[in-house]
């Protein structure tokens, strides 16, 4: 790595840093314009109790103080406590995150891998009912949203399977031993799984067509070589860079497959906090995901540096 | 001097399907010999079937009829061995300097894979083969580690030909080597090729559109219409007794680097367009542009024959 890459890595973890303080700051001014208040829920609270309650959580200053006083906190890596049950985000975070992060990068791998094999076969049995076939399952992947595919896999693959069987091969909730975890990553892959399977055979086929792949057929090269040697490795850079997005797809994903398996991740917070107007940890959370996919983002820039060489990791002008 | 025989294409017609009943004749019942060490010359309008047919020489495509003959044995294109056997000695030099090298190898990798896979040399020997062909072909043994985007196209088309040369080869290929080249660039590459040709006895078929640079380096020329084979001899025969009328037109448009001569020279000027290659009519392909042409021309399709000695020609007329 020269200095010129130092540069530009530098000067995008600047930029990710940027974007992390633009999105915590439009957060906590969105939410404020949410209706209601976080006192205010089934029961009726008298109004002297409620002003106290504003006055301990510091809401009753004005609401340019109470960000600057927010975002110092953030700063000694203080992201707030929940006005509900008292529990700081740090821990809310320690202890859900790794479960969603599991899940999603399962997922990931098992899209990435299914993903990029089906795409090849299509591409390289083009026209044949092997791509018809994968072609199919992509367009059901990308149509079909998770909850139907997680919803079909518990009834038929949980609940079906095991009364024909006897055995409970897979779990149909919860997040504990190996036999409860395929069927969530599978429910929230198969989507990103179709979606890479399509690029992939696009950019398979474009690449077939090139001239390199003719001058590999002149050296004498067998078709397998051809393909696995000088295709997949040009063929997989489009694939690459929908990875970052990809992530951000599969991580809004959990939310959903979460709730319909019951696994404990931090998509169930997400969507709670919102709901009860608890704002720290609507702040607390989206900002960890926001943070989350900027670097997942950066990531797959350096990725592909390292992989193309033609892309540059240097900073415009030369 | 007896001449060797050493390629020898005979009636082949290359077909590609396009759609339901519609088959394009890119090559249509060409037989033709190549003599060791000779350079035979491939003239033709775009979409004549000229790279097409340099295809099926190599092995690229499979001819839909009719065979190859390597020293008056028949290579057997679509068994994977006799294939193998046969890049070996017949390599090909891409137009596109730019797509014919895989953008994610470096020029060394490039180079030795053929010699690779044709199992030649061990490890260090072939590195050693790299740094001379790099030098042969007028690069230095410092590029063998870059990219093919690093260069230029005339340097990458000079990284092509080592390429071609580096498993050896008795005969090679050229389409249009230097029609992607700047002009300045053009005459080195001819000259580097000539250089080779002398030194290494190679065989060449060489596939241009300029006119000029086909007299230069063939011995002998070959001139396609529509995929069919049309004339064919010596280069000096061909533009002193030109005897195909495309032919006569091909030749006349070729501007004269004197302005007198070009001012009087009166060009033979084709009314109407090239005929669809696809599903063609029986007849001279040439038919509904030749001044000359009869009942006889639109009906039957005529046949190359030996007009003059070693001076062959398609038409009813001759």
């Amino acid at each position: 790595m020269n200095s010129k890459q130092l540069m530009y890595i530098l000067k995008r973890i600047l930029y990710a840093a940027i974007t992390v303080w633009a999105l915590i700051t439009v957060t906590f001014f969105l939410m404020r314009l949410l209706p209601g208040d976080p006192f205010t829920g089934g029961k009726a609270i008298p109004e002297e109790t409620k002003q106290a309650l504003f006055a301990k959580y510091g809401m009753d200053k004005p609401l340019w103080e109470q960000y600057l006083i927010y975002f110092g906190r953030i700063l000694q890596g203080d992201l707030g406590t929940s006005l509900r049950n008292g529990r700081a985000m740090t821990d809310i975070i320690a202890e859900s995150f790794p479960v969603s992060l599991e899940l999603g990068m399962r997922a990931l791998i098992f899209a990435f891998i299914m993903g990029v094999l089906l795409g090849i076969v299509a591409a390289v049995k083009r026209g044949t009912v092997w791509d018809s076939l994968t072609m199919f399952i992509a367009l059901i992947g990308v149509s079909v949203p998770s909850f139907v595919v997680g919803s079909l896999l518990q009834y038929f693959l949980g609940l079906k399977l095991m009364q024909a069987t006897g055995v409970q091969v897979f779990a149909v909730v919860g997040w504990a031993d190996m036999n409860s975890k395929i069927l969530p990553s599978f429910a929230l892959a198969f989507g990103s799984m179709a979606t890479i399977s399509r690029l992939m055979r696009t950019s398979m086929l474009d690449v077939l067509g090139q001239d390199y792949i003719m001058t590999a057929k002149a050296k004498g090269l067998s078709q397998k070589a051809i393909i696995w040697k000088h295709a997949v490795r040009n063929a997989l850079m489009p694939v690459i860079t929908v990875l970052g997005p990809l992530v951000a797809a599969l991580l809004t994903g959990t939310f959903v497959v979460e709730n319909i398996f019951t696994i404990p991740g931090m998509g169930r917070h997400f969507v709670q906090c919102v709901q009860q107007n608890d704002y720290p940890l609507i702040a607390g959370t989206t900002m960890f995901y926001g943070a989350f996919l900027v670097l997942a983002n950066l990531v797959v820039d350096i990725l592909y540096g390292l992989i193309d060489p033609r892309v540059k990791l240097t900073g415009g002008k030369e | 001097m007896e001449k060797e025989k050493l390629i020898t294409l005979e009636n082949v017609s290359k077909h590609f399907h396009v759609g339901p009943r519609q088959t394009l004749v890119a090559v249509n019942n060409v037989s033709l010999d190549i003599y060791k060490g000779e350079t035979l010359g491939v003239v033709g309008e775009s979409g004549c079937g000229k790279s097409t047919m340099g295809r099926v020489v190599m092995g690229i495509y499979h001819p839909t009829k009719g065979k190859i003959l390597y020293r008056d044995k028949e290579v057997n294109l679509k068994h994977t061995k006799d294939r193998f056997a046969y890049s070996r000695k017949a390599q090909i030099i891409f137009q596109d300097p730019y797509a014919s090298l895989n953008p994610r190898m470096t020029v060394g990798t490039i180079i030795a894979e053929g010699m690779e896979i044709h199992n030649m040399y061990d490890k260090e020997k072939r590195q050693q083969r790299v740094y001379e062909l790099l030098e042969t072909v007028g690069l230095n043994r410092e590029h063998a580690n870059r990219f093919p985007h690093e260069f230029s196209g005339g340097q990458r088309q000079r990284i092509g030909i080592a390429r071609a040369l580096a498993i050896e080869p008795e005969f090679i290929v050229c389409d249009e080597p230097i029609s992607a080249l700047d002009v300045s660039i053009q005459s080195q590459i001819i000259n580097l090729l000539k250089d080779l040709q002398n030194k290494m006895g190679l065989t060449y078929m060489f596939i241009a559109h300029d006119l000029n640079i086909v007299k230069y380096i063939s011995d002998r020329i070959a001139v396609m219409y529509l995929g069919n084979l049309v004339e064919l001899a010596d280069s000096d025969e061909i533009y002193d007794h030109t005897l195909h009328p495309y032919s006569k037109a091909l030749l006349s448009s070729v501007p004269i680097p004197d302005p007198d001569k070009e001012a009087q020279k009166k060009a033979q000027v084709l009314s109407g367009d090239v005929p669809s290659p696809i599903n063609p009519k029986p007849g001279c392909p040439f038919a509904n542009r030749c001044p000359n042409a009869t009942d006889r021309c639109r009906k039957e399709t005529p046949v190359l024959k030996e007009a003059r000695p070693g001076h062959f020609v398609a038409c009813h007329l001759v």
